[in-house]
């Protein structure tokens, strides 16, 4: 299964570092990664492995989340479905 | 691989432009619990409910967090208590609202909806009792929705239930007057009810259905007032295409979640309603949507012209993107739940007459309008009795909410608070419908009912 994580908000040094090592924390692989700007927010995308993470989706989501409010930053990760659904036919 | 500008533009509609899923409803057949015998017809049916939606509340949590998408409500519908409870006396009714509220506060849900009757042509003796006791039902509840049909294009109107559910009204709102009347809120008068409805206050399993099932609503006028604005100034035929392609986008959001729900619960999926359903919030106004196709204020003229457009894309857009699409579907006007629409009421841009107009070509009806407290319960029917023809003679779901707020007249306002929001209470015509009302019997079903 795979999820997005993207991270939305001023732009700081180590935002990258700091998703990463948590994905590595919690052994969520990751497959691309991709940056942008757009309606004045730096946006970051992680497309990411969950199958062999070692806890559940909730935690995973709750400990990144948290991670983003310390920074300031809107942080969230999403099943990738929701995404497909939407924008696929 | 996603394409970047999509993710965003799903992040963007769920962060700042209100897109969430406004319902999970499952609905659930009662017809097993019958019995003659009062006891154990209340335990059945807190078994019944409590034992088929026991995860509902869990599973819809589940999916927000995995999907990233906020749930608003999780509801239940139940088959209209007239027909479980046959021929109960007002009392037992009573204490049968009192049972569906208990089960809804053991499953965690916001609304329980189907303390209603079906009267279209006829009452039974248990649709009438039950009517009876609405009133006390609704002021004794905090959950427990209740909804009436009294015609259908099929049958015509029963005007006896019309006349009836006026005086239902104000001694609802009699009863609730140190809330502000808010038991009206919570009752709603139907033409053409839709037996799949997941919406609240009209939500019932019909008759038709299965055992249980999982109907879905989504939201969101903000994305539609959004794209809108953001596709600038355009014809019609391009701005059409704009609300179709992005009711598209949201109904697929209700399909992927009604889909899961209905795989995890082990329930089959009945449908998805894609109404786009205002909140007081600022950014979730349907009047907004109005209003950004380049009207001054709603309720100006052109406003029913634009509505019109807008339930149409609104179907047009969401029915390729689900496989069954039900209940109401198109564009809700509620006055008190709508900040675009309260501030169009507050400046006299928009008047009941207008929003009756409006209903002709909307998805529903009259809905979450406070009007004076002291308005006739005669007068009250004769809203009732406009709105319903208007259903019937075109063929499509009508219903009235109103709230006669008892205290207070024109110029007051009233604060309902959270999803409910606040409303300048409404002036009414001054002239008695009385004469009219008193006549009772039936309004004949219209030439265009006779289709075999």
């Amino acid at each position: 299964m795979k999820a997005v994580i993207t991270v939305i908000g001023k732009d700081s040094v180590g935002i990258i570092a700091t998703v990463s090592a948590e994905c590595a924390k919690y052994g969520v692989n990751i497959i691309d990664i991709t940056q942008s700007v757009i309606q004045d927010y730096f946006a970051m995308i992680m497309l990411v492995e969950i199958d062999n993470m070692n806890t559940n989706f909730g935690n995973f989501k709750a400990e990144l989340e948290g991670v983003g409010k310390e920074k300031n930053l809107d942080i969230r990760v999403m099943h990738e479905d929701i995404f497909n659904t939407m924008h696929r036919i | 691989m996603l394409n970047t500008n999509d993710i965003l533009e799903t992040i963007n509609m769920i962060r700042q432009e209100n897109l969430d899923i406004r319902t999970i409803t499952m609905g659930i057949s009662l017809l097993d619990c019958i019995s003659d015998d009062q006891k154990r017809l209340e335990t059945k049916i807190y078994d019944k409910i409590t034992k088929s939606a026991k995860d509902l509340v869990a599973t819809a949590l589940e999916l927000e967090r995995t999907y990233g998408i906020p749930i608003i409500n999780k509801r239940v519908s139940v088959t209209p208590i007239s027909l479980v409870g046959a021929d109960f006396g007002p009392e037992e009714y009573v204490r049968l609202a009192g049972v569906l509220e208990k089960a809804a506060n053991e499953l965690g849900i916001n609304f329980i909806g189907g303390f209603g009757a079906l009267v279209q042509k006829g009452m039974t003796k248990g649709a009438k009792n039950l009517i009876e006791a609405i009133p006390e039902a609704l002021s004794t509840t905090t959950k427990v929705c209740s909804s009436v049909n009294v015609a259908s294009t099929k049958v015509g109107i029963n005007m006896d239930a019309v006349k009836r559910m006026g005086e239902i009204m104000r001694e609802t709102a009699i009863l609730t007057k140190d809330q502000d009347s808010i038991g009206c809120a919570k009752l709603v008068v139907f033409a053409n009810i839709p037996e799949d409805n997941p919406f609240m206050a009209g939500a019932m399993h019909g008759m038709g259905e299965s055992d249980t099932v999982i109907n879905v609503g989504v939201s969101g006028p903000g994305v539609v007032a959004s794209a809108i604005k953001r596709e600038g100034f355009c014809d019609f035929s391009r701005l059409a295409d704009t609300i179709k392609k992005t009711a598209f986008k949201i109904t697929r959001v209700g399909q992927l979640i009604a889909y899961e729900a209905s795989k995890r619960l082990n329930t089959p999926y009945g449908i998805i309603d894609l109404s786009l359903a205002p909140t007081p919030a600022v950014g979730d106004s349907v009047a907004h949507i109005l209003e950004n196709m380049g009207l001054e204020k709603c309720g100006t003229h052109g406003t029913t012209a634009a509505l019109a457009m807008l339930n149409d894309a609104v179907k047009k857009g969401g029915v390729m993107a689900s496989s069954h699409v039900g209940g109401l579907s198109g564009a809700f006007i509620p006055v008190s739940e709508d900040a675009g629409m309260i501030s169009a009421a507050e400046c006299g841009a928009l008047t009941i007459e207008k929003l009756e107009a409006m209903t002709a070509v909307c998805s529903v009806g009259l809905d979450m309008i406070a009007v004076p407290g002291n308005t006739p319960a005669s007068t009250l029917s004769g809203i009732i009795a406009d709105e319903i023809a208007i259903g019937v003679i075109n063929n499509k779901t009508t219903a009235v909410r109103l709230i006669p707020v008892i205290g207070k007249d024109v110029g007051e306002s009233v604060e309902f608070g959270g999803l409910l929001g606040h409303a300048p209470i409404m002036p009414l015509n001054k002239y008695s419908s009385e004469e009219f009302i008193k006549r009772g019997g039936r309004i004949p079903a219209p030439i265009h009912s006779l289709r075999n």
